[in-house]
């Protein structure tokens, strides 16, 4: 039976939580004695109020989306994949090669060869906690914590070693040569009179993310592996029942997951760094799985959360530039959206149900034959 | 490598593994209950923050820790109420614990001591002070090989290193000597079992949440007040996911956790003196390397190919009374 009407679980409780979390981020700043309206007006203006903020928003939203969509696909094999983090690091790894080592004659080559480097690399460290899952029954969410760690040691190791040029003291590869520069919005959309996103790093890798948004979407919905996922997803024994192998489901979903946050890569390492730096991911992989939570799943959901979050991120920046606020103050927004949307689900949930139960219009009088419920 | 610097590194070791064993002794309570916690970090950290704050603020480290374990106690009890009453997901719970700690933590320091996220320097009877154990000077000298070990290894360290040591057959006493503790772990493998039996199952899972909060709150005090002397933003770097690693190490077991605690706290140290693996093993070993070994162990272990970890059966799912 459905409790609630379904635009109340898809748009009234991602509401709600947001607003429960939105509130009491409000008292935080109560607390260390700023204003909150006038922090909320000071981070839309900086992240709203022109191209520029724009700019910045939209860069960090097309990360969101990318780390967004790998938890959510996951989240549909009901397999919650914790190492986004490390998976997008990999990617840098993978972008960086493809871009260093190979001579790109175009930057349209240059993505399309960058993003299937990111997406493998991505997929690749995905790859043995799935397959000990799948194979050993390793718990999923702990493996990909310690691949997090073990990721963060590799490129710690690499980027100290054998991928920093001589002579430079920095932890961090040589630029990338300029035709794997990806265009900007300001290259794309400034007019001769006027610029544009000047200065900006949102570029072409949002378009990406967004066809990126449109495929997951296809999959899960309109292709037969999509429905074997999702079967999966609802109940294993059912899935195996029907014929569907667990293994080749588990490490699909991972590979694919690991491959989207893999791919954020093109966007901060190739589209903004221009090269490989320590500590490039910035904990996107983990805003990934707020992104998924607030978006139920659903990859137009994780558009619109990630554009939440991008403007959580832009407008704290501004935050910490203009007040005494510190840029971690996103961090709690983050964490109470996490813990609104994921943990306390039923705490906003079971009152919601309760409420739509007794506002439906009084059933008819049952009869004998039919067991009361 | 000399017998001294062995000492030294051994007794790096026991300070740089007694965070690590307080905080997967708490796991284990709360693991064993059937409450998954990847929240350690964070309980650690708002606890290493506030232990410090507060002794900052009154000079008394006493003080302090009390606070820290309360802000430790507070975020179990978010947990609890998000995994036990609201039978939501423990994982995302505990994601959302390490990130509330690691934000709220700068956010108040900053505002409150306005050092860029940090507290003041602690020292004095702000700190634990080390603790001399009887006859260590005179065994030092006195006694070949015994007495520096004594000495050096055993004595000399702060309050808090014993009790996570003494904390160890506690736990071990408790789990499994105690009525208490056969129902706990009983709790941890099949719930419906205890409620059967007419104890509660939610008491008894808030019973080891806190005992979680008591003793990461310990494990965080240390941090600031023992190992350092201040809290720093994100100080705990990974321990209660090195303790989660250790805990899973040890198969949920006291006395395996000792020993996985002291093995990777035994990396940490190594870490620390990358002169003394070069003397010793002839060849430089990357840093990076025993950062890692931990994390690269656990997943040896987790594959099951060197000895299975079984977790609790009923671990990381809410338990709902049939009605």
């Amino acid at each position: 039976m459905q409790k609630m009407p379904q635009w109340a679980d898809v748009v009234l409780i991602p509401l709600i939580s947001l607003i429960l979390a939105a509130l009491l981020s409000a008292l935080v700043i109560l607390a260390i004695g700023e204003n909150p309206w006038a922090a909320l007006k000071l981070m839309v203006e900086g992240s709203l109020g022109s191209t520029y903020a724009w700019g910045y928003t939209l860069y960090y939203t097309t990360n969101f989306i990318f780390t967004g969509l790998a938890v959510a696909i996951a989240i549909h094999a009901r397999l919650f994949n914790i190492g986004g983090e490390g998976q997008a690091m990999l990617g840098g790894l993978g972008v960086a090669l493809i871009a260093l080592f190979i001579p790109w004659p175009h930057w349209t080559l240059a993505l399309l060869g960058g993003a299937v480097g990111a997406a493998l690399f991505g997929a690749a460290w995905a790859l043995i906690p799935a397959w000990l899952q799948a194979k050993r029954g390793s718990h999923i969410v702990i493996t990909t914590i310690m691949f997090n760690f073990i990721a963060a040691a590799l490129l710690n190791y690499l980027l100290i070693g054998a991928l920093k040029p001589s002579g430079s003291m920095e932890p961090a590869t040589g630029r990338f040569p300029e035709a794997t520069h990806l265009p900007t919005f300001q290259d794309m959309f400034s007019t001769a009179e006027t610029a544009l996103f000047r200065g900006a790093p949102v570029n072409v890798s949002f378009f990406v993310a967004l066809l990126a948004c449109v495929a997951v979407w296809a999959l899960i919905w309109r292709t037969r592996l999509g429905y074997e996922i999702r079967a999966f997803g609802q109940s294993e024994s059912a899935a195996k029942y029907a014929g569907i192998s667990p293994t080749r489901i588990i490490v699909v979903t991972m590979l694919m997951s690991g491959g989207l946050a893999g791919m954020m890569a093109i966007n901060n390492v190739m589209g903004e760094a221009e090269r490989l730096v320590l500590n490039a991911v910035e904990g996107a992989g983990f805003i990934g799985i707020a992104v998924a939570l607030m978006g139920r799943s659903h990859p137009f959901g994780v558009l619109l959360a990630a554009l939440l979050f991008g403007f959580l991120y832009q407008g704290g920046a501004e935050l910490a530039l203009w007040t005494s606020i510190p840029r971690e103050l996103i961090v709690v927004i983050q964490a109470l959206v996490i813990l609104f949307t994921g943990a306390l689900d039923n705490m906003v949930r079971m009152p919601l149900e309760a409420m739509f139960l007794r506002l439906r219009p009084a059933p008819k009088p049952a009869r004998k034959t039919e067991p009361a419920e | 490598m000399d017998f001294l610097t062995l000492l030294q590194v051994l007794d790096t070791t026991i300070r740089l593994a007694t965070p690590l064993l307080l905080a997967c002794l708490a796991g284990l309570f709360s693991e064993r209950a059937g409450i998954f916690d990847i929240g350690l970090e964070g309980k650690m950290l708002a606890s290493a923050f506030l232990t410090a704050a507060v002794a900052a603020v009154t000079g008394s480290v006493l003080i302090g820790t009390a606070a820290g374990i309360g802000a430790a106690l507070m975020l179990s009890g978010i947990h609890g109420l998000a995994s036990i009453t609201f039978r939501g997901n423990q994982l995302i719970s505990g994601v959302a614990i390490n990130f509330l700690a690691a934000g709220l933590t700068v956010v108040i320091a900053q505002s409150w001591f306005g050092q860029g996220g940090r507290t003041p320097q602690l020292s004095g009877s702000a700190r634990f002070e080390t603790i001399d154990l009887p006859l260590a000077g005179e065994m030092r000298g006195d006694i070949p090989f015994i007495g520096p070990i004594y000495a050096e290894l055993i004595s000399g360290h702060s309050l808090l290193v014993y009790i996570g040591l003494l904390a160890v057959p506690v736990t071990w006493w408790v789990l499994f000597r105690t009525r208490f503790g056969l129902r706990l772990r009983a709790v941890g493998e099949n719930p419906a079992a205890v409620d059967t039996a007419g104890i509660s199952v939610v008491g008894l899972r808030f019973a080891a949440v806190a005992i979680c909060g008591l003793l990461t709150g310990l494990a965080g005090a240390y941090l600031s007040t023992g190992l350092q002397a201040g809290f720093v933003k994100d100080m705990t770097a990974g321990r209660g996911y090195i303790a989660l690693a250790a805990l899973i190490f040890a198969k949920w077991r006291p006395w395996y956790a000792l020993g996985a605690c002291l093995l990777f706290g035994f990396l940490q140290a190594l870490a620390l003196r990358p002169d003394v693996i070069e003397s010793t093993l002839g060849f430089e070993v990357g840093v990076q390397l025993l950062d890692a070994l931990p994390y690269i162990l656990t997943v040896v272990i987790l594959a099951g190919f060197v000895g299975r970890a079984i977790p609790p059966r009923a671990g990381g799912e809410p338990y709902v009374k049939e009605r």
